[in-house]
């Protein structure tokens, strides 16, 4: 097992910088998930630490080995794509043995780790069955098997879980995790839905074109996100954005010095009290999802947000109705930088 | 289509049978010919024997006795083999190269490989005859032959092959590389297995194209490397119309082709990539 560090690591095609100079530290044994929209760079990134990528600039080491000239198989990293990448003329037994053989491992030796594997993940059925016999979440544990038999020191993922229906993502992703839980092994996954990452990483790095915007724990970006992008990256349906055109005089009143945004996520605004409403609006639109609803709202300027709520008659539509949240889990922005405050 | 087609009567009976009678008028010659070689030279051209005749072999007779079929024949599979070995051990690494590390010029490289197809080739006949009979001494060889044969047919080939190879979904051959598969182990374990089906027909066509080709084997040969084709060619007009004798001929030269298209035909349709991904 091993961690990693990330130095001035860079990569451009041509005069197009899509990572440039980034430091990172992953620690042994955790979870880390990269996110970011489309484009951001997080699997360029992943794939310059398995290797299949060369990197332009800085070093990646892992353990205390700089691997920038390791071919990616002698990395100790073993990667499970979005689109599985199973040999599809190789039995899933064979599928998962094809890298032990290459790594010259005993027969013995590779039959006892494949067999170990097929036995966690449930797969043991299916040894003698080609992919294509496999249904989609099947070929999934067979990708991750296949990782799992190498017993590598650090665990990638390229967005596993995105060519699994709803039903099947949420089982595997609890599978991912118990995974992580019992063998210890440093991961790093890479996905675009923020709802993963929440609930899985120790650690989550949010990026931006190349640069990350963020590192902390789920919690710590949910609850003290450090610029705009982050706060509405984290978190479904995204925080709202108040400027002081739309805020009472109360809620001018916290607006100090630098700051001149609050951001309030949907589930923290509430029906106000006599004294302190913040906002004024009028909900336009429900959403009602069952256990909750997504009150959309337009203050008098116009601005749209959203309340998520439980208690649907305190939002009468169309009717004006003035909200609040507590000061605790105010976030405050400076518009020009889009940093906090 | 149009409705009308698809639902009358009139139209389920009509186009089979056009699809049969032009089936029949394509095929008519052959049969012709096939039927003719076994007449002899004289019935070969009376109408009144077009169908109903005395069946003979002398022709084949004739033709292994007289003319060294054999001869052409081992020509023509020699040169067609080694063609297509030659063809496919060019064209394999630069499809592959081609297909998965594609550069900006790619595109413009296939397109210019494809190009060279569109040379007439009686365009550069005169000087292919002079360099090779005076100057480079490789006239009614099997080896210009080969060359020949393998240079027509590559950018054909690797066409073919590129299209075969990106079919391979890029991140096998990436899953490959992080299980530490070699090159040649890429090659021969990842690669050529999901190309197989590809590969075989490429061959196979390669193979055809080769024992078909009349218009260099029939010029840059005259005994020693000649092929069938220029067997064929040989028993035409100069002696008069000896249609028994040429038919004889020219089912001989068809048919190992059309037995080998017909044993091939079930091998080459296997899409093994189908389920490699998603």
């Amino acid at each position: 097992m091993a961690g990693l560090t990330l130095r001035e690591v860079a990569k451009s095609y041509g005069d197009t910088d899509v990572i440039t100079n980034l430091d990172l530290d992953i620690q042994d044994g955790e979870f880390v998930v990269f996110v970011g929209p489309s484009g951001c760079g997080k699997s360029t990134l992943l794939r310059m630490i398995a290797g299949l990528e060369e990197i332009t600039g800085g070093t990646i080491a892992i353990g205390n080995k700089v691997v920038n000239d390791i071919a990616p198989a002698k990395r100790g990293v073993a990667m499970v794509f979005q689109t599985y990448a199973l040999y599809p003329h190789m039995t899933v037994y064979k599928n998962m043995a094809f890298g032990l053989k290459q790594a010259k491992t005993p027969a013995d030796e590779i039959d006892r780790r494949v067999k170990a594997a097929a036995e966690t993940l449930e797969i043991t059925p299916l040894l003698e069955r080609t992919p294509r016999a496999l249904s989609g979440g099947q070929r999934q544990r067979v990708a991750i098997g296949r990782a799992i038999v190498r017993e590598p020191e650090v665990f990638l993922f390229d967005e596993p879980l995105s060519n699994l229906d709803a039903a099947l993502r949420v089982q595997t992703r609890i599978e991912i995790a118990r995974l992580h839980k019992r063998l210890g092994t440093t991961m790093i996954y890479v996905t675009h839905d923020q709802v993963e990452a929440m609930t899985l990483a120790d650690k989550i790095i949010v990026l931006r074109d190349g640069n990350i915007e963020q590192v902390g724990s789920p919690i710590e970006l949910y609850e003290k996100p450090q610029n705009m992008f982050v706060a509405q990256f984290i978190g479904s349906p995204k925080m709202n954005f108040f400027k002081a055109e739309e805020l009472n005089d109360k809620g001018q009143s916290y607006l100090k010095g630098e700051a001149d945004i609050i951001g309030i996520r949907p589930e923290h605004l509430k029906l106000a009290g006599k004294t302190d409403a913040l906002i004024t609006a009028t909900p336009d639109l429900i959403e009602n999802l069952g256990e909750i609803a997504l009150v959309h709202c337009k203050t008098a300027s116009s601005m749209e947000f959203i309340a998520k709520t439980t208690d649907l008659s305190a939002f009468p539509v169309g009717k004006e109705v003035k909200l609040t949240a507590n000061t605790s889990v105010l976030n405050f922005f400076n518009s020009t930088s889009q940093q906090a405050v | 289509m149009s409705p009308f087609v698809r639902s009358s009567r009139f139209g389920t009976f009509f186009w089979p049978i056009l699809a049969w009678v032009l089936a029949l008028l394509f095929f008519f010659p052959i049969f012709w010919m096939v039927l003719t070689s076994f007449k002899t030279d004289a019935d070969a051209v009376k109408p009144e024997f077009l169908f109903f005749f005395t069946p003979t072999l002398e022709n084949y007779f004739n033709m292994t006795e007289n003319y060294d079929y054999w001869r052409f024949a081992i020509n023509s599979g020699i040169t067609s083999v080694f063609a297509t070995l030659f063809t496919l051990s060019v064209g394999v690494p630069a499809a592959y190269a081609m297909a998965f590390n594609p550069s900006r010029h790619t595109k413009d490289i296939l397109v210019w490989m494809l190009s060279t197809k569109m040379l007439p080739a009686a365009a550069v006949l005169y000087p292919m005859t002079f360099l090779t009979k005076n100057m480079l001494g490789l006239f009614d060889t099997h080896f210009l032959v080969i060359l020949v044969l393998s240079l027509i047919n590559l950018p054909i080939v690797i066409w073919m092959l590129f299209t075969y190879f990106k079919e391979i979904p890029k991140e096998i051959i990436e899953a490959g590389k992080m299980d530490g598969v070699s090159f040649w182990g890429e090659m021969g374990d990842i690669v050529l297995p999901l190309a197989w089906g590809g590969l075989a027909s490429t061959a196979l066509l390669c193979f055809i194209f080769c024992w078909n080709e009349a218009y260099w084997t029939v010029r840059l040969t005259t005994t020693d490397a000649a092929t069938l084709s220029k067997l064929i060619e040989g028993n035409r007009a100069p002696e008069g119309l000896f249609f028994g004798r040429l038919s004889a001929v020219s089912t001989a030269a068809v048919g190992p082709i059309v037995v080998l298209g017909w044993f091939c035909q079930k091998q080459l349709v296997r899409g093994l990539t189908f389920g490699a991904v998603k």
